[in-house]
């Protein structure tokens, strides 16, 4: 389960950013997470507690903005909305699309004190 | 605690082995080489900022609360130890393989046939992932192919900090072609450039044929598909073409080999590939 490794990474971006700020603690967390970057929500909720446990993050409020998926077809240039990486184009019904959004995997905001 | 191979402790980090070596401790891993804060190059747009006053304040909070819009990348690290990779490959003229599938869809099989066809004419270098035991890296060295095992524990995946490692120990002539067998699993390694020049996802004949879209980031972060066991197709109730059609739904770029790494049957195809890339990539 790759959520682990992600949790993680996102506790030692805290941690790093935390100690840069000279903070105690962080209140609150910000991510984005898009709904095409391979992360499954339940699976990074069912790990947080364990990953952030002992962590500046460990009282932290999470906060998630998940980001829509958007791409543009290559044949005919509809943009639209996609759910699923193999989603086609609604218009032309191609499968040839750039990925506009909805990769994205980021921390946003710390809160800190 | 390491955020990029997920180790907690001391002793479920990566282990980075050579068949018919000694036991390691953990220390020569990948922790003793490099310190944490070369992970923290920003591109110039992440910054830390105070609140100014004169920002208007949607919510309240004390005076020593501080926002931090740090807009990080959580991949970031391990995006920028991959190009690190790229670097040492691309200089050294290295043509370097991730080879990503379900456990047991025969890449280490399809590894031995490829290595023992092709070892006169192309200098080959392996690096075998699992998360327990020495075994594919035991089938590799049979073969008198330089080979390292990285043993990831609890680890789902490899990530480019662990190749890093594992290059260097191998010490990998130039000139080469580096085939990274990466832990059977369709969904984690998806997300962890290592490096590579191109991934190449093997799916076998008895896996479904809807695979492609059941797990659709690993078949669109690839650019090969090898089908795999085609000589079972007569005792499996399955189409490869409409294989095909699912990974191509995902990925219209696929590029697909339809292979028997036991009988050796349309091997030649993947030979030709690889070979021509190989050339391509010279520089
Ligand atoms: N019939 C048939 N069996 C195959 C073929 N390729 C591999 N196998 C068998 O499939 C089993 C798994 O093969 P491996 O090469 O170990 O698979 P793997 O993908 O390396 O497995 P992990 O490293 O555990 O993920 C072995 O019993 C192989 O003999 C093939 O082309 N045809
Ligand atoms: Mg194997
Ligand atoms: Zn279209």
């Amino acid at each position: 389960m790759h959520e682990l490794s992600i949790a993680l990474g996102i506790v030692k971006i805290a941690e790093d950013e935390a100690a840069k700020a000279k903070a105690e603690r962080v209140t609150k967390i910000e991510l984005e997470i898009g709904v095409l970057s391979g992360i499954e929500l339940d699976s990074l909720n069912f790990i947080w507690e364990s990953a952030i446990k002992d962590t500046v993050l460990e009282f932290a409020e999470k906060e998630i903005v998940i980001i829509k998926g958007k791409g543009k077809c290559i044949d005919c240039d509809t943009e639209f909305e996609i759910e699923k990486l193999f989603d086609p184009c609604p218009y032309c019904n191609s499968y040839f699309k750039g990925i506009l959004q909805g990769k994205e995997l980021r921390v946003k905001a710390l809160e800190v004190i | 605690m390491c955020g990029t191979c997920g180790c907690g402790t001391e002793n479920n980090g990566p282990i980075i082995s050579k068949p018919g070596e000694k036991n390691h401790s953990h220390g020569d891993q990948h922790h003793g080489e490099h310190s944490h804060d070369e992970h923290h190059h920003h591109n110039g747009h992440s910054h830390s900022h105070e609140e100014h006053h004169n920002h208007s304040h949607t919510h309240e909070h004390d005076h020593n609360h501080k926002v931090l819009e740090i807009e990080q990348d959580i991949l970031q690290n391990n995006q920028l130890l991959a190009a690190r990779n790229r670097g040492y490959f691309e200089a050294k003229n290295i043509f370097a393989l991730n080879l990503v599938s379900s456990p047991g869809s025969g890449k280490t099989t399809l590894l031995e046939r490829t290595l023992a066809d092709l070892k006169a004419e192309i200098p080959f270098y392996v690096i075998e992932g699992d998360q327990q035991t020495l075994n594919d890296a035991n089938r590799i060295a049979a073969l008198d192919i330089p080979v390292i095992q990285i043993n990831t524990g609890k680890g789902c995946h490899l990530e480019s900090d662990m190749v890093y490692d594992a290059v260097k120990k191998l010490n990998v002539k130039d000139n080469s072609v580096l085939m990274i067998e990466n832990v059977g699993n369709l969904v984690c390694p998806s997300m962890f450039d290592l490096g590579e020049n191109k991934r190449i996802v093997i799916i076998s004949t008895t896996e479904g044929e809807d695979k492609p879209i059941k797990y659709p980031d690993m078949f669109y972060t690839s650019d090969i598909c090898i089908i795999n066991k085609i000589d079972l197709l007569p005792y499996v109730n399955i189409n490869v073409e409409n294989i095909k059609k699912y990974a191509l739904q995902v990925n219209p770029k696929l590029v697909f080999f339809e292979v028997s790494a036991t009988t050796g049957e349309g091997m030649d195809g993947w030979y030709q590939w690889l070979k021509k890339l190989k050339l391509e990539y010279k520089n």
